[in-house]
């Protein structure tokens, strides 16, 4: 472990903070809501007040509280997306890195073939075909993300499994299913985590930039993205519904790459 | 020439001071090579880089003198520092395959190195390189010098290593473990290389090592560190026939062990 | 106990082992000694099985299970063990595997604790995790682990040349000691002569894949036949 640089501990507190206050905000969205999230409660575009803290929107709703819920919808998409990612890039780049030859050689093109596509198009394709609702956004997103955690599972996997303590156990007699869950995975975790984290926030991003398009989470369900789009033809009367979301999706992703930069140096992974 | 007296360099590792090297003092003439023998963790190493101020944070040169032709080191901008090293006094390190940039000829290396310091231009710094690499007996000097470092053997890589840090003239040179990632066949040509060059060009070494049998064989004089400190000076074969320090003792006689048969 | 015959081992140009014949009696303690390059470690990895030969044969005698009864240590304690396995868990992983000991859990840990004594470490090392251990303090351990599962044949693989020459001297100590009690038989690889001299019986010159001369430690040492032995011997800085 190393000590990581003053400026660089605390913006990775501020990041931890942010997050931690988002998390608490989204599990207790219902108590702390002043409203309902669908229900229109007041006059359409009103900035905001001590009433309504962020103002309505263009049908009058609270978008206190739609943010409250928006949150919800904007980081469970984004874990449940990110964990998919992670479970199939660290299963294929496990594969690819352990037993190397023809099959790291298939598992690898796929992956160069994966990456080729532009995924934002590559998504929205299968979003036009599938009815868009937010398991499909999460799964979607989840399916066409996970080439880059491959890559990286498959390099740590390279490179530990030529170490001594690998070669011990297959010295032994472990089989390679105890090799590869016990002696290299578990030393693969750092950069996995790391990995993980970034890629959550590009995560919300892609979910906010699908719901901004009409094809992620569908109204009236309420996600930083689709409150984005409702925004639009309001920007010059009620800049607020616009402001606000925005806001709210730099904040996540910032403060994610913030604590996702914190755990790189926290846990010494390269590069 | 060189004189280094309460020499004291710490580490700081969350708020706990680790003394690396504390209140070491010795001395080498011209001309002479010093060993400075200690196991791992003695803190020779960073007694070297202390000597050429090459200590960064978490680590701090604490006290002491280096006195270099009786100006003290330690007091120097780090502009004036900066003539000093690699220049008058330079330093060749254990592991040869990460001391040169892989992306870079060995020439232009070399080349940069006296450019650096002597403000040569190219032509001349490229004539002197050439001939460096024939100081250090590379064959063919002329050809490899326009090699990368890959498509050199570990030993010669050594070579070019103090062709380098020969490059300046330097009147000390240090040298830490610089044969420990060598094979024994190929420790015991750089070995004569630089004893060979010690006289050629009258340098002083500074040598660190863990291996009593190189000192021995490299230097008159040694100082045998044990956890930052020197606990014994004197001439080597007085040092390995009449040790004082009981770790002195216990060192040699492991020595001794496995040198008994072979 | 383990007789080579023409063994031969290339990866791509590289003739890593090329038409190695070579014996290790029972009981014995053969060194192997080379160069970086020499193909000595990829020999000792032939001879566990952990690589396939290109071509020859490797006869065992008195040998069932080579993952049981051929053990290996490695030269580098920082790698040699997983920093995120407890001490008493590694040494305990080879008896799991090969169910040396009836699966209680005080068999085990009584099991890890002989093993810790055997090697001279506290018992109370079975619950540290290896950074907290000093290199020496580490190679005990992978001795331990290589002894677990009761093997007979053990391939040293440099295990002290990354250590301090008075720490070197105790391991190849406990190392003599071990051999003499649970009478093991050794293939201590090594690049240079002098812990080959202390440790063995008989010594083999390995170089450039092929073995120069094989002959007792007294033999090499006193009078080597051929001229890069000679080499090595006067490589060595003298005391």
């Amino acid at each position: 472990m190393r000590k990581m640089t003053n400026n660089k501990l605390q913006m990775t507190n501020v990041g931890i903070f942010i997050i931690l206050i988002m998390v608490v905000a989204a599990i207790f969205a219902p108590m702390i809501a002043p409203y309902d999230p669908s229900e229109i409660v007041e006059d359409n575009t009103l900035a905001p007040s001590i009433k309504h803290l962020f103002g309505t929107d263009d049908l009058g709703r609270d978008i206190f509280s739609r943010a409250l819920y928006g949150a919800r919808i904007s980081l469970t998409v984004g874990l449940v997306a990110v964990t998919i990612a992670v479970l199939i890039g660290t299963l294929f780049g496990a594969i690819a890195g352990y037993y190397g030859g023809l099959v790291d050689s298939a598992i690898m093109r796929s992956v160069d073939v994966m990456l080729a596509f532009p995924s934002i198009f590559l998504i929205l394709a299968i979003q036009v075909m599938l009815t868009p609702n937010i398991y499909n956004v999460m799964i979607v997103i989840g399916l066409t993300s996970w080439m880059g955690v491959a890559r990286l599972v498959r390099g740590e996997f390279l490179r530990i499994r030529e170490l001594q303590y690998v070669e011990a156990a297959r010295a032994i007699g472990a089989s390679d299913l105890r090799i590869i869950f016990r002696h290299i995975l578990p030393n693969a975790m750092a950069p996995i985590i790391v990995a993980g984290t970034l890629g959550m926030a590009g995560a919300i991003l892609t979910e906010s930039a699908l719901s901004f398009l009409g094809l992620g989470v569908q109204p009236p369900m309420p996600s930083w993205g689709n409150m984005l789009m409702d925004s639009q033809a309001y920007m010059r009367d009620a800049p607020w519904m616009a402001i606000i979301p925005g806001i709210l999706i730099l904040l996540a992703v910032l403060s994610l790459y913030f604590v996702g930069e914190g755990l790189r140096e926290r846990l010494d992974v390269r590069g | 020439m060189l004189e280094v007296k309460g020499l004291s360099t710490s580490f700081y590792q969350d708020e706990v001071e680790v003394k690396a090297v504390n209140d070491v003092s010795l001395s080498v003439a011209s001309g002479e090579s010093l060993g400075v023998v200690g196991e791992s963790g003695s803190g020779k190493s960073t007694l070297a880089l202390s000597l050429l101020r090459l200590i960064y944070p978490p680590g701090k040169i604490v006290s002491g003198e280096v006195l270099f032709d009786g100006q003290d080191l330690l007091k120097l901008s780090e502009p004036e520092m900066i003539k000093v090293r690699g220049a008058r006094i330079s330093m060749i390190f254990q592991d040869p395959f990460t001391s040169l940039n892989p992306v870079f000829t060995v020439g232009y290396q070399i080349a940069e190195a006296i450019a650096l310091h002597q403000g040569a231009n190219r032509k001349q710094a490229w004539s002197k390189a050439v001939e460096m690499l024939e100081t250090v007996r590379i064959p063919h000097p002329a050809l490899r010098i326009r090699d990368y470092p890959h498509q050199f053997s570990g030993g010669m890589r050594q070579r070019v290593m103090i062709a380098m840090a020969l490059a300046c003239r330097p009147e000390i040179l240090i040298a830490d473990e610089p044969t420990t990632a060598l094979d024994v066949t190929i420790q015991a040509e750089i070995l004569k290389l630089l004893k060979d060059l010690q006289k050629e060009l009258k340098l002083s070494i500074i040598y660190i090592t863990h291996n009593f049998g190189i000192v021995k064989q490299m230097c008159e004089r040694a100082v045998v560190m044990h956890l930052g400190k020197v606990v014994e000076e004197g001439r080597i074969q007085e040092i390995m026939d009449n040790p004082r320090e009981a770790y002195t003792k216990s060192l040699i006689d492991s020595l001794k062990v496995l040198n008994d048969r072979s | 106990m383990i007789e080579v015959k023409e063994l031969k081992k290339y990866f791509g140009v590289v003739r890593a082992v090329d038409g190695v014949s070579l014996a290790v009696e029972s009981g014995e303690s053969l060194g192997l000694v080379g160069e970086s390059g020499s193909g000595k470690s990829t020999l000792a990895r032939l001879i566990l099985k952990l690589i396939e030969p290109d071509s020859g044969t490797i006869n065992y005698d008195g040998i069932k299970n080579i993952r049981k009864d051929c053990q290996i240590v490695f030269q580098d304690p920082q790698t040699s063990l997983n920093p995120r396995i407890r001490i008493g868990e590694a040494i305990g992983e080879p008896m799991a595997i090969h169910k040396i000991v009836e699966n209680r859990k005080s068999k085990i840990e009584n099991r890890i604790k002989d093993l810790l004594d055997m090697v001279k470490l506290p018992a109370e090392y079975a619950n540290r995790y290896p950074h907290a251990l000093s290199g020496g303090e580490r190679q005990r351990v992978g001795i331990a682990r290589a002894l677990a599962g009761e093997p007979r044949f053990l391939v040293l693989d440099e295990p002290v040349s990354s250590l301090d020459v008075t720490i070197q001297v105790q391991i190849l100590d406990l190392l003599k000691e071990l051999k003499r009690k649970l009478n093991l038989t050794y293939l201590f690889i090594a690049h240079d002569l002098s812990t080959i001299g202390y440790m063995c019986d008989k010594i083999a010159v390995m170089r450039a894949g092929k073995i120069l001369e094989i002959g007792t430690t007294e033999l090499i040492l006193s009078a080597p036949q051929d001229p890069y032995t000679r080499q090595l011997l006067e490589s060595s800085p003298k005391l």
